[in-house]
């Protein structure tokens, strides 16, 4: 490895790492801007871009007037000629503004004409439920992009990912969904100083284990390795694997997991049907790792239910680690 | 320049303001249209080209008009009625109807077909399937004008029916809140569809519309090419300038159904027939004519030379290979240099 000169790996949070990325791609390249609502001398709704329009002025950070579709769209078009925007969702709830462009246009464009352009655009959605936010500020509408040709989407887990992943979707040509669970903002972690990039489309072991695999996303991946601390306490060793991009999804470090543990949970905060714990199941299901399952496989997701505001009532909407442990002690049974 | 002088009001704008063999090349451009859509239509009857299209036969000098000051670096952006725009930016004929043929020589290899034909080498951002798609689009490649200092300015079309979209207030209200060099250029055709703007609009004139903007806005007659030009041209070289946008209103109209589903019950064959007296081509012969600038002879000459090239252009398409069936996938995302 390439030991860069002066870097250090610090503890800061899941905010502070996603703002040294963006600084670093400010101070590197001329043609990053950032784009969204209050990011600028506001710092963004939930302080991600802080100070940067101190450093890099409005041209730069820029603030937007409410307008998800427009800006979205504007972020698109100064992709296709030159820029490299990335854009702030205020909440990943007001992407359903934007879709139009989203979908119809940054997803298809390179398609629709033959090759002869790409679509160079990162967009950043706060996701996911906890913040007492109520139904229209909680969602987690990743698997919408996910089932989408032409995006890739992401969801950082750590504060080192929430770095890298940025950092790799800038130097991505096609458009990066980024989805970052609000509880995650100040949770902190060890983070290389410096430029370092996360490959998209890669998913990592977080905890090894023999007797069952637990696919997780985002939050759901620390409330999995709480759960498998506790399992180690009845002898299941679980293990853990953060999915880390939904779209490309890791089909290797997932198949090889199962064909090892014969038993498979999949752990995620979205509504549970037609989620990713859908997709990941069926990829099992269809592959040779089907075979080594030992036990049917279990989804844990969020309630068929809007995201409710009462604290008691958001918590049990969306699976919380006895519900893991539970699940996980019912697949071992008998094998451990 | 003809004889006469910069003064004289009674010489059209388009006259004074551009060289001879321009102005006949605008000419040109504008059978070009008519001729390559005519052609389009016919191969569709022929079901040579499957899908629909959306012709803007009646328009030709809303397209052409609208990209006279225009340079390969400056932008445009298209509608789903977009053939013109496209032909009036420069492309090759025999890539659009290849394109429409389905074929791996098109402008998208097949892949887009009439609704998203594209020709970025010559600032053509591409068509767009959807209605007021391309207008924040254009304001995104406005903003990257300014922002990297490359002086082109991004002319949107887009048509009526648009203008009731969401897409177009957040984007001129972006455009104008960072001053960017955009022009748009609203075709009013008259009909969203089959609904007209009477129905479906609360002002009267679209133009308006930029006083909610703080923008310039000009109600235009979009079959008169000098008037577009003369809008056009000043609204360019406004942004261009540094000002900011600008909204300019064409009207126009139509011949054709909205596409090939249209049974046209929504409009009289009187209404129709009367927009077809007030031709654009024919106008725009007729003042190069009364100005000297053409001949009688010189218009056949143009004519016969457009059908030709229009024929060429069928023949390539025929001619050229189909996209492989196992490339359906490929392009939607950009291969990466092996790490």
């Amino acid at each position: 490895m390439n030991a860069q000169a002066g870097i250090e790996v610090r503890e800061i949070s899941y905010t502070q790492a996603i703002r040294e990325a963006m600084d670093i791609a400010l101070s590197e390249d001329e043609r990053v801007i950032l784009m969204g609502e209050d990011i600028g001398v506001y710092g963004g709704a939930f302080q991600v871009t802080g100070d940067l329009v101190d450093k890099y002025g409005t041209d730069r950070v820029m603030d937007t007037p409410i307008s998800e579709l427009g800006g979205a769209g504007v972020a698109v078009g100064a992709a296709l000629t030159g820029l490299r925007p990335i854009f702030e969702f205020q909440f990943s709830d007001f992407a359903t503004l934007a879709m139009e462009q989203i979908v119809n246009q940054a997803a298809k464009v390179r398609y629709m004409l033959g090759g002869a352009v790409s679509v160079p655009v990162v967009m950043r959605f706060p996701a996911g439920s906890g913040t007492g936010a109520a139904a229209q500020h909680s969602q987690s509408l990743e698997a919408w992009l996910g089932h989408v040709p032409g995006l890739k989407v992401v969801q950082p887990a750590t504060p080192e990912d929430a770095k890298g992943l940025l950092l790799a979707a800038l130097d991505d040509p096609d458009p990066v969904m980024i989805f970052e669970h609000k509880l995650l903002y100040k949770m902190k972690g060890q983070v290389p100083s410096g430029r370092y990039t996360t490959p998209i489309g890669k998913a990592m072991v977080r905890r090894e284990g023999s007797h069952v695999t637990i696919v997780a996303t985002a939050i759901m991946v620390h409330k999995a390795l709480e759960a498998a601390k506790a399992l180690e306490d009845d002898g299941i060793k679980a293990e853990v694997i953060d999915l880390r991009t939904i779209r490309p999804l890791d089909r290797d470090t997932v198949l090889e997991s199962v064909r090892k543990t014969g038993r498979l949970l999949c752990v995620y905060e979205a509504v549970k049907t037609l989620g990713i714990g859908a997709e990941v199941s069926a990829m099992v299901a269809e592959s040779d790792a089907f075979d080594f399952l030992d036990a049917p496989i279990v989804r844990l997701g969020g309630a068929e239910s809007p995201i409710p505001y009462n604290p008691e009532l958001e918590k049990a909407v969306v699976p919380q680690v006895p519900d893991i442990i539970e699940a996980a002690r019912g697949l071992a049974k008998g094998r451990t | 320049m003809p004889d006469s002088t910069a003064s004289d009001r009674n010489v059209p704008y388009a006259i004074r303001a551009y060289a001879p063999d321009q102005l006949i090349d605008a000419l040109r451009k504008m059978y070009l249209i008519r001729r390559f859509e005519e052609g389009a239509e016919d191969s569709y009857t022929r079901g040579l080209i499957h899908g629909t299209m959306h012709l803007s036969i009646g328009q030709e000098a809303s397209a052409v008009g609208a990209c006279m000051s225009l340079t390969d670096d400056d932008k445009i952006t298209s509608t789903h009625r977009g053939h013109g725009h496209c032909v009036a930016k420069g492309a090759d004929l025999g890539k659009m109807f290849a394109e429409f043929f389905g074929k791996e020589t098109g402008y998208c290899r097949g892949r887009g077909g009439s609704m998203h034909i594209a020709d970025v080498e010559k600032g053509n951002l591409g068509a767009n399937g959807i209605v007021a798609g391309g207008i924040p689009i254009a304001v995104g490649a406005a903003l990257s004008a300014k922002r990297l200092g490359t002086g082109a300015v991004t002319v949107c079309f887009f048509g009526d029916g648009a203008n009731n979209e969401g897409a177009f207030h957040e984007a001129l209200n972006m455009a104008s809140v960072w001053k960017l060099p955009v022009v748009f250029v609203c075709e009013n055709n008259r009909y969203g569809m089959s609904t007209s703007t009477e129905r479906s609009t609360a002002v009267k004139s679209i133009a308006d519309r930029a006083a909610a903007y703080s923008m310039p806005g000009e109600r235009v007659d979009g079959n008169d090419f000098s008037a577009v030009t003369e809008a056009v041209d000043a609204a360019v070289a406004r942004a261009r300038n540094g000002d900011g946008p600008s909204l300019i209103e064409n009207v126009t109209y139509r011949w054709r159904g909205h596409s090939k589903s249209d049974r046209n019950r929504y409009r009289t064959k009187e209404e129709i027939a009367q927009w077809q007296e007030r031709d654009p081509i024919a106008r725009m012969a007729a003042m190069l004519t009364e100005h000297g600038i053409i001949d009688d002879a010189s218009v056949a000459a143009i004519e016969k030379n457009v059908e030709q090239a229009v024929e060429a252009a069928i023949t390539f398409a025929k001619d050229s290979p189909a996209p492989r069936v196992e490339d359906a996938t490929r392009d939607v995302y950009t291969p990466r240099a092996a790490a």
